[in-house]
């Protein structure tokens, strides 16, 4: 599909409307393909029309008018050829029911959408290409880049996606009340993924993918608009703006990273932070607390320290003890042990990490050994962190994250008293 | 500031719980040395046997390719023409021969895009399994390695 091009405001409000026209065509046509094509060419009558003639008075029904123009006379083409060669006569009006009226602003469409595609049914890179594709509205193209396969990949797994949702035959409508929840938790699970896709990737050479975390933002604000009420959604939000307030003090000039002790706090977004605390103040004054506000209440002790010694680590133990009682998550667990050594000194951070190799299911994981580097040298055991960092260098997959191990390690060893050869 | 905080419920318990997946990318290389293959090289056989092999790897591709997950595959001209290449005083190269009789050898590789180290090498086996002469699987040995990328999050 091509994208279409228009001036910077009308472009805006394509973006957000086209999920909402998409969202009904597809309530109405039942047929998510021929509803994207559709959508397509009222979006390029759109680009063609409005420029020239103005743009109407309801652009949202416009669209909706236009791509069902499209689809019915699709439709049409279509039933003549069966009829002329199985004469089966199916009512127009029974294939396509009017537009729900109620409906009209288009939110629910919008939210249908996006339970469709983040449809259990789906692998998460089905999910999330999918919900790129369909609610942000980013061409194959884009997706492709951000997510460095050839367009032909993409383009594969997102018309797979869209066969699995037919073939699964949920219907076109918001979950019942007894799904909801779960599909919420699905939902919220890949703009998360969307997120941490871009975020932790935003080093080295993949820098462009910050997009990919912008996207997520803006489409958990969207959903936060829907459910404003949701707790969850709206931990989620802050989480991520918390987090993604550090973006450009994280990586250096030439790309590597810097750790949170390190940054530049000076380069913190302090809009984005304010609006994360807001945001968390509300939903923990919701009712249930989720693991998306305790993260995003860890995120934002971190943010309001000024200077890394102010951290408020008791506070931030505090929250991992609720995680961990939540979740059996070993990288909680991991999180839990260095917290505990900022708070109890590093011999009792290590102590758990004892416990956590005899677990085993970080067996072999580079980030045991990363943080046991971490805490052996806060104790002062230089030796054994070296041996630790370099450990952790050779399992990690990431190579920022191995440049960032490996330079500790040579650093450390700088620090050491030369051996008498 | 301070947060104040409420005991969390169940459905927030399990929620907590999600599997974190990254989508990952992986090199499957295959080096058809003599200790890797139990047959004569591929010039060897006869021609029907090295077009059902040339078959098979064609659907291979296109199989990954519909399950979106190809990124790309190539095969690397033989080990007679390569080169070993070092850098002279002033930076000029200095080429000299490879021997191939001698050393393992990099034959083709297929870079794919799984959710997971076990579909990778349910892929490597099928390349595995690749016919040899007389259609046999070769059941050669096919080197899976992740390709590395970028930070994971909470990075201490």
């Amino acid at each position: 599909m091509t994208p279409v091009s228009l001036a910077a405001p009308s472009e805006h409000l394509l973006r957000e409307l086209t999920p909402q026209v998409l969202g009904a065509v597809i309530r109405r046509f039942r047929d998510f393909a021929a509803a994207e094509d559709a959508v397509q060419e009222a979006l390029l009558a759109a680009a063609v029309q409005w420029p020239e003639e103005g743009m109407p008075g309801n652009p949202h029904g416009w669209l909706i008018q236009v791509a069902s123009r499209r689809m019915t006379d699709h439709l049409r083409k279509d039933r003549a050829r069966r009829r002329r060669e199985t004469a089966v006569a199916a009512e127009l009006d029974q294939l396509a029911p009017a537009v729900d009226r109620e409906n009209e602003n288009g939110h629910d469409d919008t939210l249908i959408l996006l339970f469709m595609c983040c449809h259990p049914a789906l692998t998460p890179s089905s999910a999330i290409a999918l919900t790129l594709r369909a609610v942000a509205g980013l061409t194959t193209a884009e997706i492709a880049h951000a997510f460095l396969v050839p367009e032909a990949t993409m383009a594969q797994r997102i018309s797979r996606a869209k066969q699995s949702i037919k073939a699964s035959g949920v219907p076109f409508r918001l979950p019942t009340h007894q799904e909801r929840t779960e599909r919420l938790r699905t939902v919220l699970h890949v703009l998360y993924l969307i997120f941490n896709e871009g975020y932790t990737s935003s080093a080295g050479p993949e820098l462009q993918r910050c997009e990919l975390s912008l996207e997520a933002i803006r489409l958990t604000r969207a959903m936060h608009n829907l459910l404003p009420d949701d707790s969850e959604v709206t931990g989620l939000l802050a989480l991520m703006l918390l987090t993604d307030a550090r973006r450009t003090a994280r990586t250096a000039r030439g790309g590597e990273l810097i750790p949170l002790t390190r940054q530049d706090r000076t380069l913190w977004d302090q809009r984005r932070i304010s609006e994360g605390v807001a945001l968390l103040t509300a939903a923990l004054s919701m009712g249930s607390i989720g693991a998306y506000q305790l993260q995003a209440a860890v995120a934002a002790v971190h943010d309001e320290a000024a200077k890394v010694e102010d951290t408020d680590w008791p506070q931030i133990l505090a929250l991992y003890d609720l995680l961990k009682r939540m979740s059996g998550n070993p990288m909680v667990v991991l999180n839990h042990a260095i917290a505990v050594g900022m708070v109890h000194g590093p011999s009792a951070g290590l102590e758990l990490l004892d416990a956590l190799d005899a677990d085993g299911r970080l067996r072999g994981h580079h980030r045991l050994d990363a943080v046991r580097a971490h805490l052996l040298e806060m104790a002062g055991d230089h030796r054994a962190a070296i041996a630790h960092y370099g450990i952790a260098a050779g399992r990690t997959t990431s190579l920022p994250e191995q440049n960032y191990l490996l330079t500790q390690a040579a650093r450390l060893k700088e620090s050491l008293p030369r051996d008498i050869d | 500031m301070r947060f104040v905080l409420r005991l969390p419920n169940e459905g927030a318990r399990k929620s907590a719980n999600q599997k974190e997946q990254k989508i990952m990318k992986y090199i499957l290389m295959m080096n058809p040395s003599k200790a890797n293959m139990n047959c004569d090289p591929i010039g060897a056989w006869p021609k029907k046997d090295i077009q059902a092999h040339i078959n098979f790897m064609i659907g291979l591709n296109k199989e990954l390719r519909g399950s979106g997950e190809f990124v790309s595959a190539d095969g690397l001209a033989g080990p007679e023409q390569a080169k070993l290449v070092r850098a002279g005083k002033d930076g000029t190269p200095i080429t000299d021969g490879v021997f191939p009789e001698s050393k393992e050898f990099l034959a083709g590789y297929w870079i794919v895009d799984v959710e997971s180290p076990e579909r990778a090498y349910a892929v490597a086996a099928r390349a595995s399994a690749a016919p040899g002469p007389g259609g046999a699987p070769l059941n050669m040995a096919i080197e899976v390695r992740q390709i590395m990328g970028g930070p994971p999050e909470e990075f201490v």
